[in-house]
């Protein structure tokens, strides 16, 4: 069994309202340091055989990322 | 002789009923269609309702894509089959890959619910023949993942080959781009949109009855295939 992690970012040009939100906020809680934030999704795949990192790549091309708006990584979690 | 629309029922759609209702009102033969079934029923259309299916989990209209009844709406729109997605079944489509582009969390965040004004821009489609072209119509759209998105280039081609069916006029609502409320694919037979036709078909519940002219359009180029 191997953890597999997907990470899935809106692409870089779509805008995302929702890190715009956050980011708005920071400074008012002191953080006038952060410039810009964007929001994602994190997964974690247990998956079974010897291949687990290409079928998480295939799960993720196929459903966890939308490939029109959103770009992903996959990598193996360390033990 | 009247035509039989299909209306698609998955967990968590909230307007097939409305749907149904549209179709009937517009004088077809409304055929409740279930999620979980490879089955079309012999319709000769089909529509995809508003609503949250699967609760918009992951993304919307992501699961819906999977869904059994799905494989054959989409195999049926290859072959021609007039396909409707309002609101979240516009979503159903972009993530089935029948549409171009996608659509994505409102630019202002809040979840809008207005009556909005369209501009009809094809009358080409199975779904808008019954519009004059250029024709202004008022349709409630009510969503919070409405920004339609796609890169420049699928944009130009949409634009150039008058893809984009509906447009708003008046205010952009969610921040689409282009202003575009509405897409066709290349045939015409797949049309989706934000704005919910079927809220509009009745002057006592709705801003008008401008949604009608929609279903009654499928069924007037049914009959005349």
């Amino acid at each position: 069994m191997a953890k597999v992690v997907v990470d899935v970012m809106l692409k870089p040009e779509i805008l995302d309202p929702q890190g715009q939100a956050i980011q708005r906020a920071l400074p008012s809680l002191g953080f006038d340091q952060v410039s810009s934030v964007r929001q994602g999704k994190h997964f974690e795949l247990d998956v079974t055989g010897d291949d687990a990192d290409r079928v998480a790549e295939q799960v993720a091309q196929t459903l966890l990322a939308n490939p029109v708006i959103e770009d992903f990584t996959v990598r193996l979690a360390a033990e | 002789m009247t035509a039989r629309i299909g209306v698609v029922t998955f967990p968590g759609s909230l307007d097939d009923r409305d749907a149904l209702r549209a179709v009937r009102v517009a004088g077809g033969e409304p055929v409740p269609l279930w999620h979980g079934d490879h089955d079309l029923r012999a319709v000769d259309a089909v529509v995809l309702p508003g609503g949250f299916s699967y609760g918009d989990y992951l993304r919307c209209g992501a699961i819906a894509r999977f869904s059994p009844v799905m494989t054959d709406v989409v195999a049926a729109a290859g072959h021609g089959l007039p396909v409707l997605g309002i609101c979240n079944g516009f979503q159903v489509l972009c993530e089935s890959h029948l549409l171009p582009g996608a659509l994505i969390r409102n630019a202002g965040l809040h979840f809008t619910c207005v009556d909005q004004r369209l501009r009809v821009q094809n009358t080409g489609t199975h779904w808008t023949g019954e519009y004059a072209a250029g024709a202004e119509i008022v349709i409630p759209v009510k969503n919070g993942e409405g920004r339609y998105v796609a890169d420049d280039a699928t944009l130009d081609e949409l634009e150039s080959s008058g893809r984009v069916v509906f447009r708003y006029v008046g205010g952009n609502p969610n921040g689409s781009l282009r202003d575009i409320a509405g897409i066709c694919n290349e045939r015409g037979n797949v049309v989706g949109l934000m704005p919910h036709p079927e809220h509009a078909i009745d002057a006592l519940t709705g801003p008008g009855t401008d949604g009608l002219a929609m279903f009654v359009a499928v069924l007037k180029a049914l009959v005349a295939a």
